[in-house]
């Protein structure tokens, strides 16, 4: 079962997922990137029915493309997100649903995002959790898979909308170091990028 | 258990004295795991007219998409704002096309109706899942802590109130109501709609 989180801080969004692939009681592979760049500024990570994560991650992946030639201005990311969430809702009633779930974090650079007093920051991060019904809902931190059941009390306790990067990384290592402890099957290894003003970059998660 | 308690929340609109009523809580859950706890359930139509939606936060978000565009095709057409008793029929009627497979949400309708003598009358309503309406004159409620909220509602409720006591009722049987639903509460909002403006309100609930 994956696991992903995905947190807000002062001016940028960490999104993070584990790298492990399973089949049954095997593990498969152990450095799958489970977060896809869907543009300039937005991330998306996903998990599920192995199938159906990367069919639906590129059908999404290539559409947002396909939106970023054929307009000028880019599109932001409660755009994005409630298209993305259209999609997933009208796979739900169809004869087969995709059965995915994402965190879609993203940077919203347009002048409307740009709060006044912290203009250096260039914009506002944003964060959606998604899941395959269709739900989405706009969080300050989530969290995806059995990881939501440790991560998310934690970061209730712990997190901070004003956290430096480091901070965020920080609270980060310790949501990873709660699943390894009391989860039975916790995976090993991580992947996290962060969406800031620059762009979508991936971050080392600090040992 | 079924879908309509996947996400959990509760909605409740009560009548008053030339005014009317409409509160929900602010959770959003995935069966017992608390994903949000900011996630508003009642949209406005016009400034005299809100609704609520109970439920599947998915059909939700999706009927509130559908009837936002139903509602701006209706005012293109009639030129006009959409009275709260059409509102709620046009609510009925989206929901009943859906009538074997249907979206799982029940709506709570809260706004005042044009008199001809120039005044304003309140309305409420609500319909369950398929568009079944239940026009009432005192309150009416939906979500996972319906069946508490008719119990507070029915022993704090009285006729003819106004905006202020409407509102401290209102607010008083929601959150008494929401407390003793493990799937409802987190803090609530509230919007007393009147002749000349809406009051909104955010409430504090408990926070565990």
């Amino acid at each position: 079962m994956d696991i992903l989180f995905g947190l807000c801080g002062k001016g940028f969004v960490i999104l993070a997922g584990d790298t492990t692939v399973a089949h049954s009681i095997v593990k498969m592979k152990n450095d799958e990137d489970k977060i896809k760049t869907l543009g300039p500024h937005l991330a998306m990570a996903y998990s599920g029915e192995p199938g159906d994560t990367i069919q639906f991650a590129e059908y999404i992946e290539r559409n947002l493309r396909l939106d970023q030639i054929r307009n000028v201005h880019e599109r932001r990311p409660e755009a994005s997100a409630s298209w993305i969430r259209s999609s997933l809702a009208s796979s739900l009633r169809s004869r087969r649903p995709y059965s995915v779930n994402i965190l879609v974090g993203g940077f919203d650079i347009s002048s409307a995002a740009i709060v006044e007093g912290q203009e250096e920051l260039g914009g506002t991060p944003k964060l959606y959790w998604l899941d395959y019904l269709g739900t989405k809902v706009e969080v300050p931190f989530g969290a995806h898979g059995y990881g939501s059941y440790f991560a998310l009390s934690l970061l209730d306790r712990y997190h901070d909308p004003n956290a430096s990067v480091e901070e965020a990384m920080g609270t980060l290592k310790r949501c990873i170091d709660e699943v390894s402890k009391r989860l039975v099957v916790s995976p090993s290894k991580y992947k996290a990028k962060i969406i800031d003003k620059d762009g979508v970059r991936d971050i080392e998660i600090p040992v | 258990m079924s879908i309509m308690q996947y996400n959990g929340g509760s909605v409740i609109a009560m009548k008053g004295k030339e005014c009317v009523a409409i509160a929900s809580d602010l959770r959003l859950g995935n069966q017992a795991l608390t994903i949000s706890c900011n996630h508003e359930k009642i949209f406005p139509v016009s400034d005299r007219v809100y609704y609520g939606l109970a439920g599947l936060a998915t059909d939700v978000d999706t009927m509130r998409q559908r009837l936002r565009y139903r509602v701006n095709m209706y005012t293109i057409k009639e030129e006009r704002e959409i009275e709260p008793e059409t509102f709620a029929r046009l609510t009925s009627s989206a929901l009943y096309e859906h009538r074997f497979g249907p979206m799982f949400v029940e709506p709570v309708i809260a706004g005042l109706s044009k008199t001809p003598s120039g005044g304003v009358e309140p309305f409420i309503a609500a319909a369950d899942l398929i568009g079944c309406l239940n026009f009432a004159k005192d309150f009416v409620v939906a979500g996972t802590a319906s069946d508490k909220l008719y119990g507070v509602a029915e022993g704090l409720w009285e006729p003819d109130l106004e905006a202020d006591d409407l509102f401290e009722t209102i607010s008083q049987t929601l959150l008494n109501a929401v407390d003793r639903d493990a799937y409802s509460g987190w803090g609530a909002i509230v919007h007393v709609i009147t002749k000349d403006k809406v009051i909104t309100r955010k409430l504090r609930g408990r926070m565990d």
